[in-house]
């Protein structure tokens, strides 16, 4: 293994992994906080890579661009949403239901199955081209993009309509009782959770040059990694909201570092999904296989405990 | 202040578990009276609970409170007027928030929630003093996960929960059957003070007939989906286990079912 390239793959390991990282965030509003496996990111996170790019072919502004993939997401989410309250299908199915259609819209807005966007013509905000040209650049704009982020999602979900969506995420009999809408508190952060999605896979068009319909295959699987990489290595320092959040990006950027050093070890990257299918079924059962070998602790029901 | 007309619940109708839950239910409930609700398994005390909250729709009558008729409405809208604590202290807050975030939760009962944050500065400082009021030391640990509480004190922040917003109707579904006796004594006692201290209408379903007894202005047990037995004023003050049991088995016209309310 040569260490220098190994170095500089590493940039574009970060790189990579901060957009991941954003979809990931998405992930964590439905997985973590609604506790909804939403299976809908694989295509939305293609919708959102192909409505920025087809506007900016068609001349519109890279970030106006990017705020409509962002709303692109929006949709997919509220497709999902209402399946699931509207129509009573299970989550699940309510996810796979939008991916498959997803799959179908995602080619009528790109025309064909990819589209390519070059960054020689157009000003895009970010880029691969970048890691060589000025790469303190394109990281700022990453990091900005990250704390914004983070930040709004941190301000929405201390106010009331937030601490909503958590309780029903928590407790749906309590949200109920205590009058929460649940139902719409579903739709509220499944279409938050893919618009973000829907946002990297904007960013992620742009830095990779394309958007293709199979960018997003295997997206949801990617983010869990993420989410539970950042919960186990940092859960124990990052309890704040915020910080949780940067943990699930830190987490992906560790993912696409991971992934990089398998790869230069002489792995295909069409083993990659393989890899990343079993990490994350390791690490998803391992609540599970802990609680089978650990005798049951007898917690104390004393009422003034 | 709570007007159930010919209640009808059915529960998997057309099928062999066909199961008649709420077989016409007529109940009306003055401002202020608190009453406890008795039956064997099965009898249709949850189930009418259940109906008054709104957890499902029944199939043929009418639900009023406080004039508003609110047969049709949803259970997170029937949740502006009815105050609720269930069997299963898990069932009423949110175990991994804050003791204090689920205070906020149920101070917005029945009001809209916007974009303003969750929990004020001012809200903080009643929590407290409300919790100091249990006496269980939770006023130190606002920002203690729920889920770290035991029972006991789960069903106490529920019930302070169920009436931070004085409710037209509070609901306690079996609220002590999971607490040890001396916690569920406990439990009982700050329903009581509560209860009395804001005056509200109060329906108290229980398996324990002592308890039924010794608490509320009025007492109903509920039989095969209806209410058979009305008991309410001095004869309720002066009732004892002895004469209900008589009273059910007259009703019923057996006493096969004797054992197992007095037993449960």
């Amino acid at each position: 293994m040569n260490l220098l390239s190994l170095l500089g793959a590493m940039e574009g390991a970060v790189a990579q992994g901060t957009i991941w990282g954003i979809m990931a965030v998405g992930v964590f509003l439905t997985y973590k906080i609604l506790d909804f496996a939403d299976l809908t990111v694989d295509g939305s996170l293609c919708t959102g890579g192909s409505v920025a790019v087809m506007l900016m072919l068609s001349g519109v502004n890279p970030s106006v661009a990017l705020l409509c993939a962002f709303g692109a997401g929006l949709l997919a989410g509220l497709v999902t949403g209402l399946f699931h309250t509207a129509l009573g299908i299970p989550p699940i199915l309510s996810g796979i239901l939008t991916q498959l259609a997803l799959y179908s819209v995602n080619i009528r807005i790109m025309g064909k199955s990819n589209q390519a966007i070059s960054v020689d013509k157009y000003d895009l905000i970010v880029s691969s081209r970048f890691l060589s040209e000025n790469p303190v650049t394109l990281f700022v704009t990453l990091g900005l993009f990250v704390v914004v982020l983070v930040g709004l999602l941190y301000w929405f979900f201390g106010t009331e309509v937030g601490n909503s969506i958590r309780a029903t995420g928590d407790n749906l009999n309590m949200a109920r009782a205590q009058g929460i809408n649940t139902g719409f508190q579903k739709v509220l952060c499944l279409m938050l959770s893919n618009g973000m999605v829907a946002l990297a896979g904007g960013l992620l068009a742009q830095y990779q040059g394309n958007s293709d319909i199979n960018m997003g295959r295997g997206a949801i699987v990617i983010g869990l990694a993420a989410v539970i990489i950042g919960d186990v290595l940092f859960s124990w320092v990052f309890r704040n909201f915020a910080l949780r959040l940067l943990g699930v990006v830190f987490g992906a950027m560790i993912y696409y570092i991971v992934i990089t050093i398998v790869l230069q070890l002489g792995l295909e990257t069409t083993d990659l999904k393989l890899l990343t299918a079993l990490v994350v079924a390791l690490f998803l059962s391992v609540p599970y296989l802990k609680g089978k070998i650990r005798k049951p602790v007898v917690k104390g029901g004393d009422f003034r405990a | 202040m709570l007007e159930v007309k010919d209640a009808i619940k059915i529960f998997n109708p057309g099928t062999v578990n066909e199961k008649v839950a709420l077989n016409g239910v007529n109940l009306a409930l003055k401002e202020g009276e608190f009453v406890t609700v008795i039956g064997g398994n099965g009898a249709g005390k949850s189930t009418l609970l259940n109906a008054v909250a709104g957890v499902f729709p029944i199939d043929g009558g009418s639900i009023v409170i406080d004039e508003t008729d609110v047969t049709r409405l949803p259970e997170y809208r029937r949740a502006t007027y009815v105050g609720r604590v269930f069997q299963d202290p898990m069932m009423g807050t949110a175990g991994n928030m804050g003791i204090e975030e689920n205070l906020a939760l149920a101070y917005r009962r029945g009001q809209r929630r916007g974009l303003k944050w969750g929990i004020s500065g001012k809200e903080r400082e009643r929590y407290k003093s409300l919790l100091e009021s249990l006496d269980l030391g939770l006023e130190r640990r606002l920002t203690s996960k729920v889920g770290l509480l035991s029972g006991g004190q789960r069903q106490a922040l529920t019930l302070l929960m169920a009436t931070l917003q004085k409710p037209k109707l509070l609901l306690l579904d079996e609220h002590t059957a999971a607490l040890d006796p001396k916690t569920a004594a406990k439990v009982l006692e700050l329903s009581d003070r509560i209860v009395e201290e804001y005056n509200l209408t109060t329906m108290m379903v229980t398996h324990n007939m002592r308890d039924a007894i010794a608490h509320g202005s009025r007492l109903i047990m509920m039989y095969e989906g209806r209410i058979v037995i009305d008991i309410s004023g001095e004869n309720k003050k002066k009732l004892t286990v002895e004469e209900l049991l008589e009273q059910f088995s007259k009703v019923s016209g057996s006493n096969e079912a004797d054992d197992k309310l007095l037993l449960s």
